[in-house]
């Protein structure tokens, strides 16, 4: 999932101030499970900024809406005469969402949250970083353990000398070397053999750095003109 | 043929230094450092590239100072700074320049650094910057593009003994002379066992290996390294005997330990990379006391 937080909600205010009819608009997907931006952040952030306005004698109204999914067309296209009647819309979503809502709507979209990563639940409350998108996977080679993700200078050819006796990484001492983890369980498994296979120099344009990326899939268009 | 090569093929025992350039621009200590301290006395001296994450002069133009005062340098390269346009154009301006020794590593990670909000660059590792040494000495460039003019290296790499675990650090090592490296410079060692531990494991690559030594300046350094500096373990007994020597004896306490750990596993190595970290001055001495 897209891993987010809250921006400090003093933040919120300051990028909302402008506008007096807001629409909180929440995402049900992955900011949900991550207790960012669903329905119950939405209902919290509407109570919480309707007591600052009231405190600060303004006179800010706040709507409230959670859609199943910011980053698609169709559940956008209901809230639209909504969002459309607001000065503004404070998206809850990933800053993907937000930007195709901001594409979308005629008025502004300001971001609530911070986008932070793909990520899993670790445990309760904990959320953590194991995929970077780069667009050329090996996971295979490793044990599925992820070297760009994991490894602090995302290496693709085993562990730097920066590992401490307790398998923590050098700039981290609470986080693990992703390839001590990657390490200990190809040699639990039999295949320490993927260690010696050197890796070439990571293709980073198939990545989520430089220019923004697209997936075609030319058997699932309808109308490809109207998509570039 | 660097020197350090030479010396290296005709199994000479050799020794290697280091400089730290400094922040800012007054070079005239770090060239003083070199000129009385190291020449004549090592083979060659490493330059280090924005140690510690720390940003200073770049290795490249004090490679080419040490060069103008009759020092050999060995141009230490990280992947932390530089993508691969920025290291393959470097490695081409320092053969242009004269520079004969490279050494590669990853480098330390930039939150330990005073930029630690810069973008880390990583693009290349340390495995596959060595293969792109190699790849510019075959006459090529990463993208299969042909050079005009090759350049030619004595190609270096680094290995941590005292890593825990170690095996990873091995199978590094082996990918790293795959990819072309011919020497290997230690990080500090300060046991002899587990360095002939290590030597046991490696001395079937035959590549030769230069012992790391690094001067114990005093017993909290030794324990912050322990504690700060993963792959570096201080014996207790260490600490102990640099913590019961006075603050004005301590050079030479340091020294002491120094040539002894020296003369220990001098036989378990081809050389020895020094690492004073701003005690140059002892060097003369320990080279003496260390029958060097």
């Amino acid at each position: 999932m897209i891993v987010a937080e809250q921006k400090p909600i003093k933040q919120i205010y300051e990028i909302i101030k402008p506008y007096k009819k807001v629409l909180i608009l929440g995402c049900g997907t992955c900011v949900t499970v991550c207790s960012a931006g669903g329905e119950k952040e939405v209902a919290t952030l509407a109570s919480a900024l309707a007591i600052m306005s009231k405190e600060l004698g303004e006179k800010g109204e706040f709507l409230q809406q959670t859609i199943e999914r910011q980053c698609d067309r169709e559940f956008i296209e209901p809230t639209l005469p909504a969002a459309n009647s607001c000065d503004a819309v404070l998206s809850l979503a990933c800053g993907a969402g937000v930007q195709l809502v901001s594409d979308m709507t005629t008025v502004p979209v300001v971001p609530g949250l911070n986008t932070k990563f793909m990520g899993i639940t670790q445990e309760q409350g904990v959320w953590t970083e194991n995929c970077r998108g780069c667009g050329d996977c090996v996971l295979h080679l490793t044990a599925g353990i992820c070297p760009v993700s994991r490894c602090s200078k995302s290496l693709t050819n085993g562990p730097c000398g920066g590992y401490n006796k307790d398998g923590k990484c050098e700039a981290d001492r609470e986080m693990d070397c992703g390839w001590i983890l990657i390490y200990n369980r190809l040699k639990e498994r039999g295949m320490l053999d993927n260690l010696r296979k050197i890796m070439e120099p990571k293709n980073w344009s198939l990545a989520s750095v430089g220019k923004p990326k697209k997936v075609i899939r030319e058997d699932l268009r309808i109308e490809p003109e109207k998509i570039k | 043929m660097s020197l350090l090569e030479e010396s290296l093929k005709q199994n000479k025992f050799v020794v290697t230094g280091e400089v730290g350039p400094p922040k800012g621009i007054n070079i005239a200590p770090i060239l003083e450092e070199a000129k009385h301290c190291l020449k004549g006395r090592v083979v060659a001296v490493n330059v280090t590239d924005n140690q510690s994450s720390v940003m200073r002069i770049g290795s490249l133009v004090i490679c080419q100072k040490l060069l103008e005062i009759g020092v050999e340098p060995v141009f230490q390269m990280t992947c932390r700074d530089r993508n691969r346009l920025a290291l393959q154009s470097d490695l081409l301006s320092a053969a242009v320049s004269g520079i004969e020794n490279v050494l590669c590593l990853t480098g330390d990670h930039i939150i330990l650094g005073d930029h630690p909000q810069a973008k880390p660059v990583f693009d290349l590792d340390s495995v596959t910057l060595l293969k792109t040494v190699s790849t510019l000495q075959s006459g090529k460039d990463l993208s299969g593009s042909n050079l005009d003019g090759t350049p030619k290296f004595f190609r270096g790499a680094v290995v941590a003994p005292a890593a825990v675990p170690l095996e990873p650090q091995i199978i590094k090592m082996e990918s790293k002379i795959e990819a072309g490296a011919q020497f290997f410079q230690t990080q500090a060692v300060f046991d002899a066992k587990t360095f002939e531990s290590f030597v046991k494991q490696t001395e079937k690559f035959k590549v030769p290996v230069l012992l790391g030594i690094i001067l114990l300046k005093s017993a909290a350094m030794a324990k912050f390294m322990n504690e700060n500096v993963a792959g570096v373990s201080v014996p207790d007994s260490l600490i102990k005997e640099m913590a019961e020597t006075k603050k004005e004896e301590r050079q030479k306490k340091s020294v002491e330990i120094a040539s002894r750990l020296i003369r220990q596993m001098k036989p378990l190595c081809q050389g020895i990379h020094l690492m004073p970290l701003g005690w140059g001055h002892l060097v003369p001495e320990l080279l003496t006391a260390a029958n060097l």
